[in-house]
């Protein structure tokens, strides 16, 4: 549990890398509405070269990338099931006597949706949690939300929460296997019996930890306190985001991109999506 | 260095109890007055009031009773408003007991920054802060490792590092070495005599740990809510029967020449307190009784 690390960072020195953090959550946003644009094929096959250009790019193995895509198999595979099975064309492929029927829409819909999907995880992933550290993130977030401040959102005390929250997932981690073990030393069976037994098997586990997390809390909080922590009024950060023209450029490529997105999509070539 | 820096007169606290109401006091009246640029250890058994009277010389807890004077500054009668805890924080920083739980950020550097930040001091000088605190307790290379990867000694060199960077006056130990291994601890304590000596820090180390009190200038043994004896390690150590009394064992360089000397050996001397001092004034005895046999023969 030692070596476990959160979030998904790879660390690498690209052109992503390097970029501002708030710029990368602005162009995962813009990247996320591009992909909600896309409506015929090749809108979709620019999308899909856009996705594999960000791979390259980045220098993540595709590996590593196809890897997140693994846990949600089953609802891309639910998904594009049920836009096989249940849309309505004009164009059908089976028999007309089967009491199945599929039509050409549907399947070009399952398709449409699978790549969807995939480009959105592939492209958040890239922008985000591949490229961009959790602790960068939560600044990025901070700096960006900031102006919520003025309607009296905690932003920065949600900022604090989150980065605490992720300094702390390996420590509790770690606690975690440590009361498992003693509960084992002690005759504590969690592998085996029906769920509900294996649930209550948890308890034991649970409590301890809760009990000691909250422990650390206030150890932490007096801490914190001596450090003069007092809120964000007043405080400085070492390091300073720095938004450069690149960021800047990248974010209208973007742009420009959706918008060439929209225009594909008017051509009407190849199959349109009806909805 | 004669200036007193923490000076307290009949300091007293007691905690409140579930329903609002004061327990029996945990410190029932202290008097010390500490100087600038001392290293001074308080002893203690569990219970006795030490920790509690390390957190009332920061302010995590509140006086109940007495005087309580930091650099100048009369904290009796006065009230404890934001800016005037943050002034005091700013000269009195403390290091607690379990290093996990008083690291703040997922990179070493951001949480050596944590304490500069909150001072609102500018990101070009807390840079230099930073890198001279990681540079002071020897985690330079260490500066963009993830805390929770680093052994415990380490952990708490970083927790120093982030005190340092706020450049206090004084820094309280609040039994950092207790749930350390002995490497760690060698490091935190070489680590606290280096801040002592080379940056004229004020140490006060609260320990149960004799060995460590020996290392300091001065003991203060803290008993039963009460200053019990307050001196230097050789001269406290010299009270082997009252230290026992109140739970607390000397160092075993100063037990063998306790039992030395109830024996009947003769031994000259007052260093007890360090291994190398005690083996002197055997040395000395022995080379004395071996002259003396000569004499005779």
């Amino acid at each position: 549990m030692k070596g476990i690390s959160f979030g998904q960072y790879y660390p690498s020195d690209s052109m992503l890398h390097r970029m501002d953090p708030r710029a990368k959550v602005v162009l995962a946003v813009l990247y996320i509405v591009c992909t909600f644009l896309c409506n015929n094929v090749l809108a979709f096959a620019a999308l899909l070269l856009s996705a594999l250009l960000l791979v390259c790019m980045s220098r993540i193995p595709l590996r590593l990338i196809l890897r997140s895509i693994r846990p949600l198999l089953l609802i891309i595979a639910l998904t594009s099931f049920i836009n096989v099975f249940m849309t309505k064309g004009e164009q059908l492929l089976t028999p007309a006597d089967w009491r199945i029927q599929i039509y050409a829409e549907g399947v070009w819909n399952a398709v449409f949706m699978v790549l969807r999907i995939m480009v959105l995880i592939i492209g958040t992933g890239i922008f985000l949690t591949y490229t961009t550290t959790p602790l960068a993130l939560t600044d990025a977030l901070e700096l960006l939300l900031s102006p919520l401040k003025k309607i009296h959102v905690p932003v920065h005390d949600f900022a604090m929460m989150m980065s605490i929250a992720l300094r702390f997932i390996p420590t509790l981690s770690e606690e975690t296997e440590k009361i498992m073990n003693a509960q084992k030393a002690r005759g504590a069976n969690f592998t085996t019996g029906g769920l509900l037994q294996r649930a209550k098997a948890l308890i034991p586990i649970l409590i301890p930890l809760f009990v000691s997390a909250i422990g650390r809390a206030f150890e932490l909080a007096s801490a914190m306190e001596c450090r003069c922590y007092h809120g964000d009024e007043g405080r400085t950060r070492m390091r300073v985001l720095k938004f450069q023209a690149s960021d800047a450029l990248a974010i209208v490529l973007v742009t420009l991109f959706g918008v060439g997105l929209f225009f594909l999509n008017r051509l009407g070539i190849g199959y349109t999506r009806i909805s | 260095m004669s200036e007193s820096f923490i000076h307290t007169e009949n300091l007293c606290f007691s905690y409140l109890d579930s329903e609002g109401k004061r327990e029996s006091p945990a410190l029932k009246g202290i008097s010390v007055d500490i100087k600038k640029g001392e290293y001074v250890a308080v002893l203690g058994h569990n219970g006795s009031g030490k920790s509690t009277f390390a957190k009332l010389l920061n302010l995590i807890l509140e006086p109940t009773g007495g005087r309580l004077v930091i650099d100048g500054t009369d904290l009796t009668e006065k009230e404890l408003n934001d800016d005037l805890l943050l002034q005091l924080r700013r000269k009195v920083g403390m290091v607690f007991q379990n290093p996990d739980n008083q690291l703040v950020a997922t990179i070493v550097e951001e949480d050596v920054a944590f304490g500069p930040e909150n001072l609102g001091i500018p990101p070009a000088e807390i840079r230099i802060r930073v890198d001279e605190a990681l540079e002071a307790v020897g985690m330079t290379r260490y500066a963009k490792h993830e805390p929770h990867r680093l052994s415990g000694g380490q952990k708490q060199r970083i927790a120093i590092a982030g005190i340092i960077a706020m450049m206090p006056q004084c820094i309280i130990f609040d039994e950092s070495t207790a749930m350390l291994d002995p490497n760690g601890r060698k490091e935190v304590l070489d680590t606290i005599r280096m801040l002592n000596r080379d940056y004229g820090i004020t140490v006060l180390n609260i320990t149960h740990y004799m060995n460590e009190a020996a290392l300091a200038d001065r003991v203060l043994v803290i008993n039963d809510g009460l200053l019990l004896l307050d001196g230097t390690p050789d001269e406290i150590f010299a009270q082997r029967d009252l230290l026992e009394r109140v739970g607390l064992e000397v160092p075993q360089c100063a037990d063998l020449i306790y039992r030395l000397r109830s024996l009947g050996v003769s031994l000259e001397g007052s260093a007890i307190s360090t291994p190398e001092g005690c083996a002197a004034m055997i040395e000395a005895a022995y080379k004395k009784q071996q002259e003396g046999g000569k004499a005779h023969g």
